[in-house]
Parts: structure tokens; C-alpha cells; sequence
């Protein structure tokens, strides 16, 4: 592998790593981006890519917030294992909603989100 | 009663997550704060926890589709404790108000990408750099 290609991984994750300490994401709003953008990655493949990133990058920041005591370990696995489930049933539900109308009801959801946590 | 309420928080979230293809963290944070009520920094720490599963599974899955450079993508998680160290550093420094108008910052940003994606249609600019995704 080119010291250029490192470097370039070497950025994403380290962006991706301080983005999923100060916030809990990273994978779609930085890694997925990076990758098709940077290294000429297909959307598919950006995506899969960054799940095997985000498996490290968020034990590692679990680990980190959880030296500080932040961590509820027992919330995050019965909030985590129903929605390995829900992923699955998203996935294949995902064949029979339309895109648009899920993408402008959640960009809504998102933006009044937003709104209850600034006020 | 919290426990019954994180399990559903968990299938909703990842039913929109598979959905949209817009992983845990966008939605398991604020969701935590908002209706079980967790301050901002611990809803970012428990949300980290409840995201390893969900990715382990999505990579399984994705893997069996081909999609998963499994090397670069471990790369780029090996590479990132730098970067996870300084996040979680500042995340315990500043305060908890100026990490939720932060990340309401984010919300709107990624509320803005789907905006586009949802009125450009179901099939237009799929490589479009700046889809939102998990």
C-alpha cells in the first residue's frame, strides 16, 4: 500500500475517531463521505467499508467514555441488540418503501430534533 | 419500564437505520437524551456501546454482498485512537450545553443532506459523495 493511500486512512479514522468521541457518529457523516470522495470508493462499497471501521472506532470510544464512567453498559446492549433486529427488518422493508418519502419524513424528524435540543 | 423503553428505542432506531441506510449514533444519541432523558455526554457513551452490535452485524451482512474492504476498513479503525482520545477528551471538557448545540449543528447538517437526497429522488446521484449514512 502507497504512504499516500495510508495517510489518507490514517486521516479518515482519525477524524472519524474524534467525531465518534465528541458526538457517537462517524461512520455515515465522515468515514462513508471520505472514503468516495478521497479514495474513489463506491457508495456500496464506502458503506460496508465503514462498518468494519465503526466496529473498532466505537468499541474504542465506548472504552474511552466509559474510563470517565459515562458509559450505562446494560442500556447500551438492550438498546443494541433490538436494533440488530430492527437493521435487518429496515433492510428488507427497504424494498418496498420509497426512498424519497423516508428521507424527507426523516430529515423532518431530524430538524425537529435539532430544535428540542437547542430550545 | 427504562429497560422496556431502550429495547424499543433500539428497533425503531434500527429500523430507520436499515431503512436509510443512517447508522446508530444519529439516532440512538438523541434519542437517548430526549426520552430516557440522559445527559448529552452519556447518551454519546451509551450510544457507542449500543452501535458495536449493530455494526458487527452490518459488516457480516455486507460482507456476504461484497461490499466490505475488510483491510482498509480496519485500517482506518486501527489508525483512529488518536483522533478517538481527543474527541472523548474535549467531549469530558466542555460543557454539556455547548456539545448539544454542537451536535443539534450536526442534526441540521445531516437533515440538509437528506433534504437534497429525498428531492432529487429515489435513484438520482447514488454516488453523490455527500449522502448521510451511519
Amino acid at each position: 500500500m502507497s504512504r499516500h493511500r495510508l495517510l489518507k486512512l490514517a486521516a479518515i479514522g482519525t477524524a472519524a475517531g474524534a467525531f465518534s468521541g465528541l458526538f457517537g457518529v462517524g461512520g455515515g457523516t465522515v468515514i462513508v463521505p471520505l472514503l468516495i470522495l478521497w479514495l474513489g470508493f463506491g457508495e456500496r462499497e464506502a458503506t460496508g467499508t465503514s462498518l468494519a471501521a465503526i466496529v473498532v472506532i466505537a468499541l474504542l470510544a465506548a472504552i474511552g467514555q466509559g474510563l470517565y464512567g459515562n458509559v450505562d453498559l446494560l442500556e447500551g446492549v438492550l438498546i443494541g441488540v433490538p436494533a440488530v433486529a430492527g437493521v435487518i427488518a429496515g433492510t428488507a422493508l427497504q424494498q418496498r418503501v420509497p426512498e424519497r418519502a423516508v428521507s424527507l419524513i426523516f430529515a423532518a424528524l431530524l430538524a425537529a430534533i435539532a430544535v428540542e435540543l437547542l430550545v | 419500564m427504562e429497560y422496556v423503553a431502550a429495547a424499543l428505542l433500539g428497533f425503531a432506531g434500527g429500523t430507520v437505520g436499515g431503512l436509510l441506510g443512517v447508522g446508530g449514533g444519529i439516532l440512538f444519541v438523541p434519542a437517548l437524551a430526549i426520552f430516557l432523558d440522559e445527559p448529552q455526554i452519556r447518551a454519546v457513551a451509551t450510544s457507542l456501546v449500543a452501535i458495536v452490535p449493530v455494526a458487527i452485524a452490518g459488516t457480516w451482512r455486507q460482507r456476504a454482498y461484497g461490499n466490505v474492504r475488510l483491510r482498509d476498513g480496519l485500517i482506518v479503525g486501527a489508525l483512529s485512537p488518536l483522533g478517538v482520545a481527543a474527541g472523548v477528551l474535549v467531549a469530558n471538557a466542555v460543557s454539556q450545553r455547548a456539545l448539544e448545540v454542537s451536535f443539534a449543528a450536526l442534526l441540521l447538517f445531516v437533515a440538509a443532506q437528506l433534504l437534497r437526497r429525498g428531492l432529487r429522488g429515489p435513484d438520482g446521484g447514488s454516488t453523490d459523495p455527500a449522502r448521510a449514512r451511519p
